[in-house]
């Protein structure tokens, strides 16, 4: 009975407030009829009574605000007063409402984007189950994760920490379904690739270990899911057809789940296929050699119960009784475990810098628009002391006032969020689709979950709370009789003295912010722009590359030879080409094949041995013609340095002061390969880069194709002609030469688009923070200059009538604005300066101290000054003196 | 009028509770009889009630029903629950501890001085 009650009143003060309000309101005025009943029985007339029974009761409104307190129901239903008061405000003042909102929906928006990829690349686990106990196997020594295949097979069998373990190589293959063949890259896999990472078909069936006989005996391919889509249209016949990889007969078993794409993040492979199926695949057959280092990573799941320290000694137990075993192949085998979607510390920590970088970054963004904001409100507060003064007169709490504003900044932020978030969704959606290097299977989905929907909220929450606290100070001092009486705002007056407030402490950190992103981003800019000019050892302009493989179309051995030196000729003869030259793997292509070498004494050829771990590189003898790389010393090759004369080489330059201690002496000097030929160095060619354009110096051998035969390829075709012409007399040559062969085609320029992609990736994104901190910086200059404009009107206004000088004027009203600016580009300069020398690591030759980022981020500044006080200096110059005074 | 006592915090939802004991009232009738059994010594402004009877209703203790007064208008009418009851004389026990406590420490006089 009393919960029934208790409750009615509950349900109806939520509601129904307007019932619970008309029948307070009736026995209100029940008891002051009752009152006023006594009062006339007592001898007064009727009215006299009914005003004295009211005056007696007490402040009616302030009653009933602390009944409704009372009942609980109160923040519900005054929090939607202050909403409907709040919206109501806000659409008084359209043009605040929409600045403050695009700025927050910005500055959401960015971090929204930054937080989706972080979440993407960084917190998503791979979309497998239990991705939480899977783990990389890497070297410590070396920190990489490639394996040799009968390594694998004995840290298999002989670890006890891992329920199963599995590996893989990307490899790419001409793919020809029975018509134009393409170029398609895979995983070659271990048999139970599929069983250790616990997934299932989507169609079809996967192989297993149970399928593998031996080398060539699993002729199997699963595609995946986004391969089948757009290569097979969805037909669900594919199950047991059969298609030409390399010009081998391949049975589709299945298809892989749509939301499974591969055990890299970034990666995504069209097909997989067994790992015994090497030789027919890779054209090599490496599964019986241990020192060969092929496959590019090693994962598997943790057993329940073990700990990572655990695994990574048991791992080393097996490392060392591998070492003991087969000294020869196998130094410094200790591991360590690293998270496979990035493929663990080899991309990991350079991402993971990047973005929690970005992530700082975009956080000051929110925290200047914050700022900015913050500023926003504290002038409208100032503006409508008026107001807030005449409520706390008519009774109105403080508290009640402040909540209003909270209202007021949580319903701007709420909003702003909502359209921020909106706009980084359509930008990730197209960000999702973007393949960054076209030839290669990259690309990395980061469409929001949950995690980014739930992070934008907060982040929305907690910068409303943040910019709509600046104002509190003010209100909470605001005193109404004084305000009410000197009919202006009184406070304000105060504020704006010489007395450095908040607001431009703000402005100067929110100045200082933006100066750090500009500064950055033109140093991100300029190293780009330097970066491709800069020397790479050999010259990228006016070339053009076509790289396939000729084991795509079945050729190996001799057969291969002699159609390389046939594709050499016939592209000589197009007219216009200068020089055509054949490289096994392009420098700076993505890709690249080390070697251990020794020197010629050396006798015990095991790893620990080696002198150095060099860069290799089977070119033809035109090669260094057609790539411009210049030999310093001794001569190039010639197509006489065949299997039948003695093994020489090239060797950059760095290669011979390693090795041999100086250029001169390297020259007619002989050293050891992996294998133990001896080979003489011929000639001394320019340093260069080779895997990545930030790496550190690296050495080098060039060995001649006849002697190094490969069936990977890259063409350099050096011709001043137009690219787009030459591309296709290229194309219809070589397809007269075979037209199976599957060739990609492209500039020497877009084909350094991959060693370029980190800086560009850079540079994009600084460049679009940095656009987004100058216009914050626009804004709140502009704010602050047209406040102190408008504040100081009549003052100017007598300044004029008195015959002030436009000079002084301008001055008077924009002193202070352009001094914080000028504050704040300092500081912000100063910290760009030394953020650019992280930037250093992912932009080659970034440097901030370059005269032209320093003038250009003054530059910069100073436009955003000008731009930002043009229109209130115009005002204030425009101040009418009559008009003004007569106005007050 | 002037000597009349400022109510204490929280006295008030026990005097009214004593006031709705003794039979249904409504609120001005509830003010009457808190003057009538204090001999109008305690001040009490007339909206101040409104907060507290609302308050006593939300928690349980008071129930309200619409009817006639004496002078034949509507009004609404306050009763105890059972509920009520129990924390009336659980409330008066312990007032009653609390003013002899007060009271008697008030009273004693200091040995020296």
């Amino acid at each position: 009975m009393r919960i029934l009650d208790s409750l009615r009143l509950h349900i109806l003060t939520l509601f129904h407030p307007e019932t619970v309000r008309a029948e307070m309101e009736e026995e209100l005025r029940s008891h002051i009829a009752h009152r006023a009943d006594d009062l006339e029985h007592s001898g007064l007339i009727r009215a006299e009574a009914e005003r004295r029974a009211r005056i007696e009761f007490g402040g009616r409104e302030k009653y009933k605000e602390e009944i409704h307190a009372s009942l609980g129901g109160h923040l519900i239903s005054t929090g939607f007063e202050d909403l409907r008061y709040a919206v109501r405000v806000l659409r008084k003042s359209p043009g605040f409402t929409i600045a403050a909102v695009s700025t927050l929906a910005l500055a959401i928006g960015a971090n929204a984007v930054v937080f989706s990829v972080l979440n993407a690349l960084i917190l998503r686990p791979l979309n497998v189950p239990h991705a939480d106990s899977l783990y990389t196997l890497e070297h410590g020594g070396y920190k990489d994760q490639s394996t040799s295949y009968p390594d694998y097979l004995d840290l298999r069998e002989r670890n006890r920490s891992f329920e199963d373990l599995a590996g893989y190589i990307m490899i790419l293959v001409g793919f020809d379904t029975g018509g134009n063949p393409t170029q398609a890259w895979g995983y070659e896999v271990t048999g139970n690739y599929f069983d250790a990472l616990g997934i299932h078909p989507y169609l079809g069936r996967f192989f297993h270990d149970a399928d593998e006989h031996g080398p060539n005996s699993a002729p199997y391919l699963v595609i995946s899911y986004a391969y089948w889509h757009s290569n097979f249209q969805d037909d669900r016949g594919v199950v047991g057809r059969v298609v030409q990889v390399n010009k081998h007969p391949y049975t589709i078993l299945g298809v892989a789940p749509p939301e499974f794409s591969g055990t890299l993040v970034f990666f995504f492979p069209d097909f997989w296929a067994p790992m015994v199926e090497q030789e027919q695949l890779q054209g090599l057959n490496v599964l019986n050699e241990r020192g060969q280092r092929d496959i590019y990573m090693v994962f598997g799941h943790m057993k329940p119960g073990v700990t990572p320290a655990q695994a990574i000694g048991d791992l080393n137990s097996v490392g060392s009784f591998l070492e003991k075993t087969y000294p020869k192949d196998d130094g410094y085998m200790t591991f360590s475990l690293a998270r496979p979607g990035l493929a663990g510390d080899l991309l990991g920590p350079g991402v993971k810098g990047f973005m929690t970088g970005m992530m700082v970054l975009s956080g000051l963004i929110l925290l200047a628009a914050c700022a900015n904001l913050g500023s926003l409100f504290a002038a409208r507060a100032a503006d409508r002391s008026r107001e807030v003064a005449l409520r706390l007169a008519l009774g109105s709490s403080r508290r009640r006032i402040l909540r209003g504003v909270f209202t007021e900044a949580v319903l701007i932020s709420l909003v702003g969020g909502a359209v921020g978030l909106l706009g980084s969704i359509v930008l990730l959606r197209q960000l999702s689709m973007w393949y960054p290097v076209p030839q290669f299977p990259i690309h990395v989905p980061v469409n929001p979950d949950a995690k980014v929907y739930l992070v934008a909220l907060l982040l929305a929450l907690a910068s409303g709370f943040l910019f709509g606290a600046v104002p509190v100070r003010q209100i909470l001092h605001t005193n109404p009789y004084e305000v009410v009486k000197s009919g202006s705002t009184g406070i304000v007056a105060g504020n704006t003295g010489r007395r450095i407030t908040l607001r431009d402490v703000l402005l100067v950190a929110q100045i200082a912010i933006c100066g750090v992103l500009v500064t950055s981003s033109l140093v991100a800019v300029r190293g780009l722009v330097r970066s491709m000019h800069s020397k790479f050892g050999f010259e990228p302009r006016n070339a053009i590359l076509a790289d396939t493989a000729l084991r795509m179309a079945g050729y190996s051995g001799d057969r291969a030879l002699a159609m390389q030196r046939r594709m050499i000729d016939s592209l000589e003869a197009i007219p216009g080409v200068k020089s055509v030259g054949l490289v096994s793997q392009i420098p700076l292509g993505g890709g690249g094949e080390t070697e251990d070498v020794f020197t010629g004494q050396t006798a015990d050829l095991r790893t620990s041995n080696a002198a150095a771990n060099v860069q290799v590189f089977k070119i033809s003898p035109e090669y260094f013609h057609a790539a411009g790389t210049s030999l310093v010393a001794g001569r190039a090759f010639s197509w006489q340095d065949d299997l039948s004369s003695p093994r020489v080489a090239v060797v950059n330059a760095l290669f011979a002061r390693k090795i041999f201690g100086s250029e001169s002496r390297a020259l007619g000097n002989y050293y050891k390969r992996e294998d133990g030929t001896r080979v003489q160095v011929v000639g001394i060619a320019e340093d260069g880069k080779y895997y990545q354009l930030t790496e550190d110096p690296r050495a080098a051998m060039f060995l001649p194709f006849p002697q190094s035969p490969s069936t990977m390829m890259c063409l350099v075709v050096r011709s001043e002609r137009d690219p787009q012409q030459l591309a296709s007399a290229i194309r219809s040559t070589l397809r007269g030469l075979d037209a199976s062969l599957p060739v990609n085609i492209q500039t020497w320029t877009e084909g350094l688009g991959i060693a370029l992609f980190p800086s560009h990736v850079a540079t994009v994104a600084l460049g679009v923070l940095g656009a987004m901190g100058a216009m914050l910086s626009i804004t709140g200059i502009f704010g602050l200059a047209s406040y102190s404009v408008s504040k100081r009107m009549r003052e100017l206004g007598i300044r004029i009538a008195l015959g002030a000088q436009r000079k002084e004027v301008v001055q008077t009203a924009l002193g202070r604005p352009l001094k914080l600016l000028a504050i704040g580009s300092a500081a912000g300069l100063f910290m760009g300066i030394l953020a650019a020398r992280v930037l250093a690591h992912i932009v080659y030759t970034a440097t901030s101290r370059d005269p032209l980022v320093l003038s250009g981020v003054v530059l910069a500044m100073s436009l955003l000054g000008l731009l930002a006080t043009w229109i209130p200096a115009r005002r204030a110059l425009s101040v009418n003196p009559l008009i003004l005074l007569r106005e007050e | 009028m002037t000597d009349q006592a400022q109510l204490l915090p929280g006295t008030l939802d026990l005097l009214i509770l004593r006031a709705v004991s003794l039979g249904p009232l409504h609120g001005y009738g509830i003010l009457l009889r808190i003057g009538q059994i204090s001999d109008n010594a305690l001040l009490i402004e007339q909206g101040a009630l409104y907060p507290g009877l609302f308050r006593l209703v939300r928690q349980g203790l008071l129930k309200a029903s619409w009817g006639t007064s004496e002078n034949n208008r509507r009004a609404k009418f306050y009763e105890l629950t059972v509920a009520g009851r129990k924390r009336l004389s659980e409330e008066t026990a312990s007032w009653n501890r609390l003013a002899t406590a007060i009271a008697a420490a008030l009273s004693q006089q200091p040995e020296e001085a």
